[in-house]
């Protein structure tokens, strides 16, 4: 054998150590060349490995000490020197790395036991925080319920909703297992049980407000932990063994309501307070947390807001609904009123219409019976009856007046007319009835009193006929005086009304009228019930008054709407009173003057004859100086003649009327021979006799001769200017008596 | 009070006083309405008149009653006439008693026309006084500026 550079193993080669040196090797290399594998596998699967280089140095190692020990797997059999020096070489790499690895090593581990650490102590901090977490959450659900709760007492107004709704929220907030509230009784010594959660109803229970425990709880205003058998905490019947939980108070203020009159709330008059108390669940090894505690603080405050709003809307519903009964009473009162007047006026107004009716026939026929043909009985009738009639329809008149005056729907009929007419008119009304009483009227019309004037002349007219119909009605002798004239700024100042203030001006006056008599009087006290509506005085009652006591009202109204005042001066009884009116008149503008003044009105026909050719025959100077001036007065054109020869002289066809005194011996004689001279009828004057009496004799005579009428004596002015009127209306005169 | 209103009063009160007592009637306010502007003296014309008259009257039948025969025919007639006078200007008590004068001469009553005739003689002198005393108050009222009322 040559001498190879093979070199020869250390040691004889001994078949199965070799063997299985050889196997164990070969496993060695392939375990140490899979681990770098893994190890790169695994590292390229996680993204986070910080120490790389490491990894590589450990790589290196482990791959050089497999490939030692691979080398090492021919150095079992004879190997050339090329092996051996690989093997040398991957020896000396091996060991200079894994010697720096083993260096490398020492620095690493103590890092990486500390990631360790680290590691456990992140997860405790994290299982802390965990916890914590919790907690929050409780607490913010906590606060969560309390908003809700406020809500939910807050958004109703109804007192028992609130309670309720406070224990329901309040129970399932906390859990609790039972939640009472205690209001103080109206006497305000005791507690009574008034809610509770689980108890539908609770029986009244009830507790002396004086307990200790419970002045404790309403010292202050924080909810406190009270004693579980404490009688307030003994609501529920105790179940034998468990162990109740713990029970807390808190005061519940109720707000002063001393304004309110509430019927069904407690009476309260000072600070007052409600108890409630809240229980743990028996056996659950709770307690109350400070976080509860708050939470029911704030909750007793919310409800006590809540309880006070409350109150103060129901008292403000109360009073709201009180005034719409009102309003609805009240609006049915107005239409009732409103139909009952309605009603009046049209019962009025159909009265009236039906009374007006027949009375319309009645004065219309009676009116066409005065034309006709009548004796003079029948005539006295007839007249009598028109005026009954007049007199009733005035009476109509006046209730409808009153009820519109009454209304406010009256209104003055004004028209020009003339002033001393109307008094003259009233005076000549008033005169047959004074007459027969034997009473004297005056009538003083003052000079500056104006004859035109502007006002509503049948009111004023009805007014003035009124109060001297009283002052005649009431006299039973004397006289009565009527006075008329302007009324001065003084005397006006002087009428009994304080508020009374006329202004006279330009195109106004105030008329002044007083109605003086010296009849029985007035009580001064009785003055005042004068005036109204339907009243009558004592004295005026017994003393068989007719009339419906309407009168003096009626005139006050009328007075009143002419812008004036009326009263009564009276000092006494016995002692005659004086009616005394004042009321507003307008004077014409100047340029109505210029228009004649108007006639006073008369019955019948014309009021003066001017021109009227008459001839009076009579044989008594005063007489016929008498009849004579009585023609002047109303504008005759006069001739008065003493002796029927003279009158026959005289006479002419000029003459219209002869008035011949029948008491003369030849007055009968005149007339016939008059008769003898003028035969025709147009052609003679119009015979008329004056006679002493009326007796039958002397009308049969009358007619005998042809008169054409016959007048008794004494002859007023009125009477003679109604018999030429009727006599130039008619051509013969009926009758004048 | 002023003059006017006091003038007035009076008059009024005199008038009323001489209607009470019957001195005068309706008649004689019918004949002082026919005073006016154009006869403002008509009522003292008549009555003075009246007077004149009832004065003559009175005499005739004085010595008509003295007469030893009375021609109660003439006296009657002139009670007549007084009677028709005293109605015309509403002398009232005269009117009166002259009713009773004509009774009297119709009974032929000497005494008791001559009674009759006193009391005529007394009432117009009582009436003649009363009505001057009456125009004298006019005449004041209307020198003091006022107008003369009117009575009923």
């Amino acid at each position: 054998m040559e001498s190879c550079n093979c070199i020869e193993p250390q040691w004889p080669a001994e078949e199965l150590l070799m063997k299985y040196q050889y196997i164990s090797d070969f496993f060695i290399a392939l375990a140490y060349f899979s681990i770098p594998l893994e190890l790169i596998y695994f590292v390229k699967k996680s993204s986070v490995f910080p120490y790389r280089w490491v990894l590589v140095q450990f790589g290196a190692f482990i791959v050089l000490c497999g490939a030692t020990h691979l080398i090492n797997l021919w150095t079992f059999s004879m190997h050339s020197r090329t092996v051996a020096v690989v093997m040398t070489i991957s020896k000396v790499l091996t060991a200079v790395v894994s010697c720096a690895t083993a260096l490398m090593l020492v620095h690493i581990i103590p890092d990486l036991l500390s990631v360790k650490t680290r590691e456990l102590f992140l997860k405790n901090k994290a299982a802390e925080l965990d916890r914590e977490m919790g907690l929050i959450r409780t607490q913010e659900e906590t606060g969560r319920h309390v908003r809700m709760l406020t809500h939910e007492i807050r958004s109703t107004l109804d007192r028992h909703t609130i309670l309720k709704t406070t224990l329901v929220e309040l129970g399932r907030t906390l859990a609790l297992e039972e939640c009472a509230l205690w209001m103080p009784t109206r006497t305000g010594l005791e507690l009574q049980l008034s809610y509770t959660l689980r108890q539908q109803n609770p029986v009244g229970y009830t507790v002396p407000i004086q307990l200790p425990v419970i002045n404790q709880v309403f010292s202050s205003n924080r909810a406190m932990k009270i004693s579980p058998n404490s009688p307030v905490a003994r609501i529920r019947p105790i179940a034998g063994k468990y162990m109740p939980g713990e029970v807390v108070a808190v005061r519940v203020p109720l707000l002063h309501l001393s304004n309110f009159q509430i019927n069904d709330w407690p009476e309260l008059s000072t600070r007052r307070y409600a108890l409630m108390v809240l229980m743990l669940p028996s056996d659950s090894a709770r307690q109350w947390h400070v976080h509860e505690l708050e939470l029911v603080e704030v909750v007793a405050d919310q409800v006590a807001v809540a309880l006070s709003h409350a109150a103060i809307l129901e008292e403000s519903m109360r009073a709201r609904d009180l005034l719409m009964e009102q309003n609805v009473a009240l609006d049915h009162a107005r239409r009732e009123a409103e139909t009952a007047i309605r009603a009046r006026n049209d019962f009025l107004a159909v009265m009236n219409h039906e009374m007006r009716t027949p009375m319309h026939a009645i004065i219309a026929l009676s009116s066409l019976l005065q034309e006709t043909e009548l004796t003079p009985e029948q005539r006295l009738m007839v007249e009598t009856i028109l005026k009954s009639s007049n007199l009733l329809v005035t009476l109509i008149n006046d209730v409808l007046d009153l009820s519109r005056l009454e209304d406010g729907s009256l209104q003055l009929d004004l028209g020009t007319f003339n002033l001393h007419a109307v008094f003259w008119e009233v005076l000549n009304l008033i005169k047959p009835v004074a007459s027969v009483k034997k009473l004297h009227v005056t009538l003083n019309l003052a000079q500056d009193l104006p004859e035109c004037v502007i006002g509503d002349e049948k009111r004023l007219m009805q007014t003035t006929l009124n109060v001297v119909g009283n002052a005649v009605k009431f006299s039973k002798e004397g006289s009565i005086s009527i006075t008329a004239f302007v009324a001065k700024s003084e005397s006006l100042r002087d009428c009994r009304a304080p508020d009374f203030f006329p202004v006279t001006s330009d195109d106004h006056f105030y008329l002044r009228v007083q109605v003086k008599d010296s009849g029985q009087g007035i009580n001064p006290q009785e003055i005042p019930k004068l005036f109204t509506k339907f009243a009558q005085t004592q004295t005026l009652a017994t003393r068989n008054s007719s009339g419906s006591g309407l009168g003096l009202a009626i005139c006050k109204r009328f007075v009143n709407l002419m812008e004036g005042h009326i009263w009564i001066e009276s000092e006494g009884l016995g002692k005659g009173c004086t009616v005394i009116f004042i009321v507003k008149l307008r004077i014409p503008e100047r340029s109505n003057e210029s228009k004649s003044p108007l006639l006073p009105k008369a019955n019948h026909g014309q009021s003066s004859f001017p021109g009227l050719k008459v001839l009076v025959l009579d044989d008594n100077g005063v007489s016929r100086m008498v009849t004579q001036g009585l023609l002047v007065h109303l504008g005759c054109d006069v001739t008065a003649v003493s002796s029927s020869d003279e009158c026959l002289h005289m006479v002419s066809q000029e003459h219209k009327v002869l008035f011949i005194d029948v008491c003369m011996p030849d007055g009968f004689e005149a007339a016939v021979r008059l008769h003898e001279k003028f035969t025709k009828h147009h052609e003679r004057p119009l015979i008329v006799a004056l006679a002493g009496n009326t007796d039958k004799v002397t009308k049969e005579n009358c007619m005998r001769v042809g008169m054409d009428g016959v007048i008794l004596k004494p002859v007023s002015v009125d009477k003679m200017r109604s018999v030429l009127s009727d006599l130039l209306e008619h051509w013969v005169l009926f009758d004048a008596m | 009070m002023d003059l006017l209103s006091q003038l007035r009063g009076q008059i009024a009160d005199f008038s009323a006083f001489l209607h009470r007592e019957g001195f005068v009637d309706d008649q004689f306010t019918q004949l002082q309405k026919l005073r006016d502007e154009s006869s403002p003296g008509f009522v003292v014309e008549v009555v003075s008149l009246f007077f004149e008259d009832c004065e003559k009257l009175v005499n005739n039948m004085a010595k008509a009653l003295e007469q030893q025969i009375v021609d109660f025919k003439q006296v009657d007639s002139h009670v007549h006439q007084l009677k028709g006078s005293s109605s015309s200007i509403g002398a009232a008590r005269i009117h009166n008693v002259c009713i009773a004068f004509k009774t009297c001469c119709e009974d032929q009553n000497r005494d008791g026309c001559v009674r009759c005739l006193q009391q005529v003689n007394h009432e117009c002198i009582q009436l003649k006084n009363n009505l001057q005393t009456l125009f004298k108050l006019e005449q004041q009222i209307v020198a003091a500026g006022g107008s003369i009322p009117a009575m009923q």
